[in-house]
């Protein structure tokens, strides 16, 4: 197919809107009438909630409800946006009399104003019966504090869960023998690494309104990326029918996986049902740190070792998540630890194990973040293939070149899928070109007490979740030629809107202007998963080109009948049905119109795609920081990275997803913690505490593509989403060790931590 | 308390409360386009300009406006359309969630600042925070707009 939009800098379709502050955001368009909501939340980490007193906050002028566990209905659901079945246990209710976190819902406090319901939320008195929470994830599992007792606790898809012992699930995943193969090495490293639960900390909070219809029906406007499972979700929380539940998506500012739970949708959805007027709730910045959907904290055990020749042949990566107080996603993500690491490196191998756990804690529990796991693990195992390679005394580089995945290996740890398309060497060449590798590798001394290194990384992600994931599209044909197009795939600000449309514009032989695309209302929008794990590029353009190629089809056929020849002879190229060789030929404009009069024509298609396989795109990336050795501080002076998503649909987009994830993933290598009391309060609960990176903060960073062409995806195309997030963890880490001699395995690697580790160095050699 | 002040030239008077923030009463008034992202100052969504310098509205008392000027992305449609441009040619929007405090400080700064270094232009916008592009592209798209006003002089 010739490409005219595709592979261009398209500018987004909702640009001018949005740099001009047209309010297009949930809270924008929310009713001046609604009930503003507030939630009381728990300030112990594990308590049962004994009684309420409302009282005093119901007499505050303006306040008109309080609703506490009594109040709501009693089934057991997730949060997480999954597709049913799902793999997340069914551990939550709306509000429960048992509280399990700092920051758990206790309350739903409504009123007319939010000053009115914050005055409220101070005069409810709460009695606790305070029990003694799990706070350490190492010690969770058979722990005697059980921290979901409830006998109504059940999974749809279970992975060997045991409540009773903390545990959400347990896997193992083997091929041939690895401790056997291991032992056998002669070079092998075995070291255990600790992520923290980064925030997404997208700008524009969790956020949604709800309203009452006029057929009676309840109405969610929410900032969410899973229009779809909300419904589901709600439907449970709520106990009636999907029928009686619709969701729209407006613009939403940033999502980033937070949004793939449906964190704050409940509590409006429950007082509109319940009162029958519409409610919103937008979250603060502090609820959005300690009472969110963050990425799950690991502990990442990774044991590598290689022949005398430098070949990898056996690997084992062992993974403890902390779930938090509850499941959702905890059974998805642990899985990537392990799917997204193994198979870049153990295609020729001789053995892989895979083993992981994921326990409750009494902590805010962890989400979707992009990277989904694959992020944690790849901390891990690329931090210590770096030191095989060390180990081994051979360049880190060459020692990547030695073992990586190449195009056409088989990924016996990647579900046994081919690389098939595979540009990770190419990726990796060009990385170690646009750094100056060889003349910068492993640092150089500035002279003034600072110096220079450089580190290297690189990692893959998926595009969808095979055999799950689906994606519809449904494109009409209006008067005169222009395409309405329909997805049920959410643009959160990422221009999937755009892409799709970049996708249409050239199947169709248009121009994407005449392609008008609308958001999510699951009351017209063809049936997609969401946008999460990958999926919209690759799963919703296949769904963008079937559905294209179909309404083709109509538009020859209507359009052959007009002609008076057979829809055999005739072919469309975007402006009219003709015959070739022949100066037999209609315009789309009459064709278009005339399906609007005395005809059976009907100019639309809709088409679905699921994908069997799940193509990884490869990323690889190389940084030169400076260090001061005096005060620890990091200076990212450049950070390069060449990246294989397959074909590139838009060249602008694509390159600013990739900058804001590196930028993402400096800001969990370097500044981002989160830091609970020993009682389980998280101090980083505002951005003075949870520091994200600041346009200061970033240095350069490059990005390259080096595509290869994927020939299941749409024009070639794979993933860009996540695996952009993957590499600064350990290449920064690995700058570090370069530069100081530090090995750092826990994120993350602040200055402080750096001039200490620093003393302790010149202590140990007696300097 | 009675206040009255200039919204995007508008003469408006009121009574509110005395601790209501000038962010809340904007967005009241109708100018949406003033966002809030935290509640510690941090994040720079919510910059108007007062007399024509930048602020942050969530720390700014409606009452401290009052007899001022206040300027939103609303009253300057048009040099918000100008660097709108060059941003979303480089996709540096993203979301948008952030665009109109940051761009409202791009605005402030082409004012204040002549012909800005590299360094200069990350400091003056520091306090802008974007948690999706990296920033990469809105400097691109920076650079660009001021050699357009550049060339134009």
């Amino acid at each position: 197919m010739k490409m005219k939009a595709v592979n261009t800098p398209v500018r987004k379709k909702d640009a001018m809107a949005l740099v001009t502050g047209k309010p297009v955001y949930t809270d924008d368009i929310a009713p001046k009438d609604c009930l503003v909501l507030k939630i009381l939340r728990s300030p112990h980490a594990h308590a049962l909630v004994k009684e309420v007193k409302k009282d005093a906050a119901l007499k505050v002028p303006g306040v008109e409800y309080v609703f506490t566990h009594e109040d709501v209905p009693g089934t057991r659901f997730t949060i997480a946006g999954q597709t049913f079945p799902e793999l997340s246990p069914y551990d939550r209710l709306i509000l429960d009399q048992r509280v399990r976190f700092v920051g758990d819902a206790v309350a739903i406090v409504a009123g007319k104003d939010e000053a009115s319901v914050n005055k409220a939320m101070k005069l409810i008195k709460v009695t606790y019966e305070v029990l003694e929470p799990v706070l350490d994830f190492t010690r969770s599992k058979d722990n005697r504090v059980i921290i979901h007792p409830e006998s109504d606790w059940s999974i749809p898809v279970g992975l060997e869960p045991d409540k009773d012992r903390n545990v959400v699930c347990h896997g193992i995943e083997e091929r041939g023998n690895a401790e056997e193969e291991l032992a056998k090495c002669s070079y092998v490293v075995d070291e255990t690494y600790h992520t923290k639960a980064n925030q997404q900390a997208m700008m524009e909070t969790f956020r949604a309104y709800t309203h009452i219809d006029v057929n009676g029906r309840l109405n969610v406007v929410s900032s969410t990326q899973v229009p779809f499972h909300v419904r589901k979700t709600l439907a449970t929380a709520l106990e009636i029918p999907k029928s009686q539940i619709r969701i729209v998506k407006p613009r939403i500012g940033g999502g980033f996986g937070a949004k793939q739970t449906v964190v704050c949708e409940m509590y409006p959805a429950f007082v509109s049902w319940k009162t029958k007027r519409p409610a919103k709730i937008v979250y603060t910045r502090e609820e959005s740190q300690i009472a969110a959907s963050p990425r799950h904290e690991m502990q990442v055990r990774v044991r590598a070792g290689a022949d005398e020749n430098g070949k990898i042949q056996a690997m084992i990566v062992e993974t403890l998540s902390n779930a938090g107080a509850y499941g959702e996603h905890t059974p998805t993500t642990i899985g990537l630890t392990g799917a997204k690491t193994l198979p870049l490196y153990t295609s020729n191998a001789k053995a892989y194990k895979f083993e992981f756990e994921g326990v409750y804690t009494n902590t805010q529990a962890a989400g979707a973040y992009r990277g989904y796991g694959a992020t944690q693990g790849t901390f891990a195992v690329e931090s210590a293939v770096s030191q095989l390679a060390e180990k081994m005394n051979i360049d880190p580089i060459r020692f990547r070149e030695m073992n990586m995945v190449r195009e056409g290996d088989i990924m016996h740890a990647y579900h046994g899928e081919t690389a098939n398309a595979c540009a990770l060497d190419r990726c990796l060449e060009r990385a170690k070109q646009m750094i100056g590798w060889d003349s910068k590798y492993p640092c150089r001394d500035m002279g003034n007490g600072k110096v220079r290194s450089v580190g290297v990384a690189m990692t893959m992600q998926g595009s969808s979740i095979q055999q799950v994931d689906v994606a519809s599209v449904s494109i009409k044909t209006g008067d005169d030629g222009f395409y309405n197009m329909q997805i049920g795939a959410t643009d959160m600000g990422t221009g999937c809107d755009t892409i799709l449309a970049q996708m249409a514009a050239d199947c169709l032989h248009t121009e994407v202007d005449n392609i008008v695309v609308s958001g999510v209302d699951t009351d017209v929008s063809p049936y997609d998963s969401g946008s999460y794990a990958s999926s919209t590029t690759y799963l919703t353009g296949q769904a963008t080109i079937k559905t294209c190629e179909t309404l083709k089809k109509k538009i020859i056929e209507a359009g052959a009948q007009m002609i008076g020849c057979s829809s055999e002879d005739a072919e469309f190229n975007g402006r009219e049905v003709f015959v070739p060789g022949t100066d037999q030929k209609v315009s789309l404009k009459d064709v278009a119109n005339a399906a609007m009069c005395g005809s059976v024509h009907t100019l639309e298609a809709c088409e679905k795609s699921t994908s069997p396989v799940s193509p990884p795109p490869f990323m690889a990336a190389t940084v030169e920081i400076e260090i001061d050795k005096e005060t620890g501080h990091i200076e990212l002076i450049d950070y390069c990275a060449a990246v294989d998503c397959g074909t590139v649909i838009n060249t602008n987009l694509a390159r600013v997803q990739a900058e804001g994830g590196i930028a993402q993933g400096i800001g969990m290598a370097l500044y981002e913690d989160v830091v609970h009391s020993k009682a389980g309060k998280c101090y980083t609960d505002s951005f003075l505490q949870y520091k994200i990176p600041s346009r200061l903060d970033t240095g350069k960073i490059r990005v390259e593509f080096e595509s290869s062409y994927e020939p299941t995806g749409p024009f070639g195309a794979k993933s860009i989403g996540e695996v952009v997030i993957n590499t600064p963890s350990p290449a920064i880490a690995h700058a570090v060790y370069n530069g100081t001699g530090l090995r750092f395995r826990e994120l993350p690697i602040t200055g402080e931590k750096i001039v200490m580790g620093l003393k302790e160095l010149e202590k140990d050699t007696g300097k | 308390m009675k206040i009255s002040l200039w919204i995007n030239d508008k003469l408006i008077e009121d009574d509110i409360p005395a601790d209501t923030i000038l962010l809340e009463f904007l967005r009241e008034k109708g100018c949406y386009s003033v966002k809030r992202g935290c509640e510690t100052s941090n994040c720079g969504l919510c910059t108007v300009l007062m007399e024509g310098k930048p602020i942050l509205s969530c720390s700014t008392l409606a009452l401290r406006a009052e007899g001022k000027h206040i300027t939103t992305m609303e009253g300057l449609q048009e040099e918000a359309k100008e660097f709108g441009e060059f941003l979303a040619d480089q996709g540096g929007e993203q979301c948008g969630f952030c665009s109109p405090g940051f761009i409202m400080n791009v605005i402030a700064m082409t004012r204040e600042l002549e012909d800005p270094t590299e360094q200069e232009i990350k400091e003056y916008l520091a306090g802008n925070l974007c948690r999706c592009t990296g920033y990469q592209s809105q400097l691109r798209a920076i650079r660009n707009y001021l050699e357009m006003k550049k060339g134009a002089k």
